[in-house]
């Protein structure tokens, strides 16, 4: 069964504006795909349907197995455990350390202490951050940060990983290692749907492709 | 189970530390509302004060009763009898015209009056001290002490009491109005006060939206805000009224033994210490829930 599927998806935001129109598509479990399109094709808007931060206007979006555009909103913070996001614009916080913002998801579940710190280190060392724990992330480098971004994504084990253009602000250096990395979570089962626009990364990376133009999927 | 109290231990100590990184912010709002609650409690301690002086005064309240001047000694026992049968008589006193004479005759000045009167002017009566310190009682006996024979006249010192009553009234309504007014005040101070925060604590509040925090999460550090805030300005509300009675009384030292009376403020007693602080908890919190529901909708990514 698919873990992502969409049928007949549209999305219209208030003053009319389609930006999603009749997208149908499924992700199979443990699948790594991209999605791209000119900006404002609709790829934050996809990915944030699958996060329930938006909701769609007519179709249906299953996720997990769950009806997200029919949920109640005290659900989904059930489902957004399931979801390791990397979204743009997604703050780190400053008031406190490395360590503590990848401890913030598991702080937020509940999650014993001690467990939760072995497996925020566990995050921190997988993006190569681990010497880094104590430092605040306003002394990280753009590319540190981002790893960050991505070490707070995963330390929960997400069966599916979103990232919505992680590598727009990186170099090419940083941005496959960016790339690497979601490559390896790949290979221990997680589903991995990364939106991007830069074509030369997609032609690096040998994997499905999901087009969106002016809304629709291609 | 023990996560829950793990979160709740853990957002109890961030709530803790957030106050402690901005002291001075926090001592401000702690005596805003500190002061707003002493008012109230301390117009509450003082008319405590007043209540139980004026129960003190009124331990005796009496109806005397005065018989008409051709009275025969039959009906004077008749009187005394329906006197004591009454409902709410204690005690049943009386004062015979000799005696009253002689007692009116101590008074300073009346000896040469007296000693001008051919005959005593003045009839036999009974003090009828009451049960209990209640102006409808004493009205009703009144009433029934005059239609007695042989009673000219019936006089209940209930009036005073009444006054003395009706004031005490007044107080406690103005009490009851200044405790809703600062009441409200308090609430509004926590409203504000949390409403900072949130705007201040904006980014973690949508990123923790984010990673799949509950409802129940993310309100939970202000609602623990505004009862601390709440407690810590009841403490403060209580530390003003008790510092307030200690120096009063300082002074009603000096003041009372020359009005021959040991009068004293009570303090505050232990049950009304406690439910003045729970009662400013209460307020906090519910400064807190108005305030995250008006606020947090706003930040909540979901629309």
């Amino acid at each position: 069964m698919a873990i992502i599927s969409f049928s007949q998806v549209s999305k219209r935001y208030p003053g009319g504006f389609e930006a999603l129109k009749a997208v149908s598509f499924a992700v199979e479990p443990g699948e790594m795909l991209f999605l791209t399109g000119h900006s404002g094709a609709g790829k934050t808007t996809l990915l944030k349907l699958i996060a329930a931060i938006e909701r769609a206007n007519g179709g249906t979006v299953l996720v997990n197995g769950q009806n997200v555009s029919a949920m109640r909103a005290s659900a989904i913070p059930y489902l957004r455990r399931h979801l390791g996001l990397v979204f743009q614009g997604q703050k780190l916080l400053h008031d406190r350390s490395v360590f503590d913002n990848v401890m913030l998801p598991l702080v937020v579940t509940g999650q014993p202490y001690r467990e939760a710190a072995r497996r925020a280190r566990a995050a921190l060392d997988k993006v190569g951050l681990l010497e880094r724990e104590k430092a605040n992330p306003v002394t990280l480098s753009g590319g540190e940060q981002q790893r960050l971004c991505v070490a707070r994504a995963v330390v929960n084990r997400p069966a599916i990983l979103l990232a919505d253009e992680p590598t727009a602000s990186l170099d090419a250096a940083y941005a496959d290692e960016i790339m690497e990395m979601f490559s390896a979570f790949n290979q221990v089962g997680v589903t991995v749907l990364v939106a991007t626009h830069d074509q030369q990364l997609i032609g690096k990376w040998h994997k499905r492709v999901l087009m969106l133009y002016r809304g629709k999927l291609l | 189970m023990r996560a829950w109290i793990q979160h709740h231990v853990l957002s109890f100590a961030q709530t803790l530390a957030r106050l402690a990184r901005s002291p001075f912010a926090t001592a401000l709002n702690v005596v805003a509302i500190g002061v707003a609650l002493a008012l109230p409690l301390g117009a509450y301690c003082v008319l405590g004060n007043l209540e139980s002086v004026s129960h003190k005064i009124s331990v005796e309240p009496q109806v005397s009763v005065f018989l008409a001047g051709d009275a025969a000694k039959a009906d004077i026992v008749a009187v005394e009898a329906r006197l004591k049968a009454a409902g709410g008589v204690r005690a049943v006193r009386f004062v015979s015209r000799e005696t009253a004479l002689v007692e009116l005759s101590r008074t300073a000045g009346m000896q040469e009056v007296i000693a001008s009167l051919r005959r005593n002017p003045l009839p036999d009566a009974f003090v009828v001290t009451l049960a209990a310190s209640d102006p409808a009682l004493a009205d009703q006996l009144e009433l029934q002490f005059k239609s007695l024979s042989k009673v000219a006249h019936v006089q209940a010192d209930s009036a005073w009491v009444r006054r003395l009553d009706a004031l005490l009234r007044l107080g406690r309504t103005a009490v009851v109005l200044l405790s809703a007014l600062l009441g409200l005040a308090l609430v509004t101070v926590t409203f504000n006060t949390i409403r900072l925060q949130i705007l201040t604590q904006r980014d973690e509040i949508e990123l923790c939206r984010l990673i799949g925090a509950t409802h129940a999460y993310i309100r939970r550090p202000f609602f623990y805000l505004g009862s601390l805030l709440g407690l810590l300005g009841g403490v403060a509300a209580l530390a003003i009224v008790l510092a307030a009675l200690a120096v009063l009384n300082r002074d009603l030292l000096q003041l009372a033994p020359l009005y021959g009376s040991d009068l004293r403020l009570r303090f505050p007693n232990l049950e009304e210490m406690l439910a003045a602080l729970a009662a400013s908890v209460a307020l906090g919190w519910l400064g807190a829930y108005l305030s995250v529901s008006r606020h947090l909708l706003g930040v909540d990514p979901i629309r």
